[in-house]
């Protein structure tokens, strides 16, 4: 599958529509993730960003449209199939979705007892590696409890790249974090992605961090691409919306104020 | 306003009510239809639970070690009133050396299997529902799918099959403590005759007709109780709230479960017709 630009592309998405109970979500969306970049999918809260990276993983059918992994379309899978091809691909939660009744170490390990059987000393040798690539090599011990927000996502990151992926998806990965773990995080998905040479997809309302690293960006919002390309192009962009989603304007397409009647009339009204 | 909303303000209350009873009953078949996919899916995951016994061990000991304090305490208690209760009434007709008898028939037959299957659904039930209502709250077994592991297979199916396993014995285990409640209250306190207390009891108690037919209840209701508390868990609203409701269905509907079912299985067992 090629993309316009001439790319391979490793996740197709072609006239996607999907609807949460009669809400529609996506309508029409149709986009590429090329190979070995950083593609950032970003729009404000509620445009189901996250349900997105769901569809690409096969948690969710599409209602119409294809989307297809590594050439594979995923909602035609059967689950033997499907189980393959999330081997192949590692997601970073919000919430970091560590195991709570297992330390940093057997989290990071969880994916190689389930699905090799390497032995004991191999695994403590992958699992410090992929620890000490995101400086946590110390935190071993510790539960998932004692660890703070950033350093939780850090260790699910270990945990993702456990199995060697192609791609990762990340979702919202800088949200609520203080500007210190924002840097490490920015620099960590950055650094894997090109040391490993993995794909990632970052979806995010973040502006300025995940313009910072992204090499293409697309817009989503009520259910449609609202704008794609570069970040520079993006943020260049003449359409108003994305102008406001890049500003971070109060108001503009998207009005501060919920839909209601006249101000003046609503006081009067009794 | 949507366009629902707007149509229940135009619609007569007839319609409406019409309307709130349908959905109500699309729901409840909803949720049987997906309580018994669950239980099926479960079922297809024993054979992870054989191949790593490991996983049923750690569950076993959270779900069957955990309870027997509160299992035994609570039959030490059971047995004891059933003695002093049962002292006055026998004493009566002068038959208080059958004590040792009925002491055993009420809490093999029915206490035993009934009353720790209610406190195993307070304690394991609602404990289980709540750890997979939150695993499923905090992505937990998203992530495990994502991960390419099956959470039905890794998480569901060993902790259904401790569930299952435990019970009849905690049930048992009921049992014994409340006999022996029973002893100390019977004939240590209230001087029943030691031989005629056990001897009666030996002679009166049937093997197939009450031991078996306990065991039957208690793996019945073992069964019923686990896979309520991790259906309820895993099909809960991923909110605090929707754990806390998963966690209440849990105690509330494996309580009705038990005792309906305590019901029909003692008319199959020990009803004539």
């Amino acid at each position: 599958m090629k993309e316009a630009c001439g790319r391979e592309s490793l996740v197709a998405i072609r006239d996607l529509t999907f609807f949460r109970e009669s809400r529609m979500i996506f309508d029409g969306v149709s986009l590429d993730i090329p190979v070995g970049k950083i593609t950032a999918i970003m729009g404000p809260s509620g445009t189901g960003k996250t349900t997105l990276l769901r569809l690409i993983g096969g948690q969710l059918r599409p209602d119409g449209g294809s989307v297809s992994v590594d050439g594979q379309i995923v909602h035609a899978l059967r689950s033997h199939q499907l189980y393959s091809l999330r081997k192949r691909i590692g997601m970073l939660f919000q919430s970091g979705a560590l195991l709570t009744d297992l330390d940093v170490f057997e989290n990071v390990a969880f994916p190689l007892r389930e699905h090799t059987r390497l032995p004991e000393s191999l695994i403590r040798s992958l699992v410090l590696m992929k620890l000490q690539a995101v400086g946590l090599r110390g935190a071993r011990h510790l539960m998932p409890s004692e660890l703070s927000g950033g350093m939780a996502r850090r260790v699910a990151l270990a945990r993702a790249i456990a199995l060697d992926p192609m791609m990762i998806m990340y979702d919202e990965p800088f949200a609520g974090q203080d500007p210190i773990s924002l840097g490490v995080l920015v620099q960590l998905i950055r650094n894997l992605n090109e040391a490993l040479g993995l794909t990632s997809i970052i979806v995010s309302h973040d502006v300025h961090e995940t313009a910072s690293i992204a090499d293409y960006i697309y817009v989503i919002s009520q259910g449609k691409v609202v704008g794609h390309g570069t970040p520079d192009a993006i943020i260049r962009s003449d359409s108003e919306w994305v102008q406001q989603f890049f500003k971070g304007l109060p108001d503009g397409p998207v009005h501060f104020h919920y839909p209601a009647r006249e101000y003046a009339e609503d006081l009067y009204a009794s | 306003m949507t366009n629902r909303e707007r149509d229940a303000q135009d619609e007569p209350f007839v319609i409406g009510r019409l309307r709130h009873l349908g959905r109500l009953t699309l729901n409840v078949f909803g949720k049987l239809g997906r309580g018994a996919f669950f239980l099926f899916w479960t079922l297809l995951g024993s054979r992870e639970v054989l191949t790593r016994p490991g996983l049923l061990i750690v569950q076993l000991h959270s779900v069957g070690v955990l309870s027997v304090l509160l299992i035994a305490i609570s039959g030490l208690f059971v047995g004891m009133v059933l003695a002093l209760q049962g002292y006055t009434v026998l004493s009566d007709y002068g038959a208080e050396q059958t004590l040792g008898y009925m002491v055993a028939a009420s809490l093999v037959r029915e206490l035993g299997p009934v009353v720790s299957a209610l406190l195993f659904a307070g304690r394991a039930g609602s404990a289980l529902a709540a750890e997979i209502g939150l695993m499923k709250a905090t992505e937990q077994l998203s992530g495990m799918e994502m991960m390419a592991v099956d959470p039905i297979k890794r998480i569901i199916a060993p902790r259904f099959f401790a569930g299952f396993l435990s019970m009849p014995l905690l049930a048992a285990l009921f049992s014994t403590v409340g006999i022996i409640g029973g002893y100390l209250i019977g004939v240590d306190m209230l001087g029943v005759d030691e031989g005629a207390f056990w001897s009666r009891m030996q002679a009166g108690i049937d093997f197939d007709e009450d031991i078996v037919n306990g065991v039957i209840k208690s793996v019945v209701f073992g069964f019923v109780v686990t896979w309520i508390a991790l259906f309820e868990g895993y099909d809960a609203v991923a909110t605090a709230e929707g754990v806390s409701r998963a966690t209440t269905r849990t105690v509330v509907h494996s309580a009705f479960a038990i005792l309906a079912l305590d019901f029909v299985l003692t008319a199959l067992m020990f009803g004539d017709f």
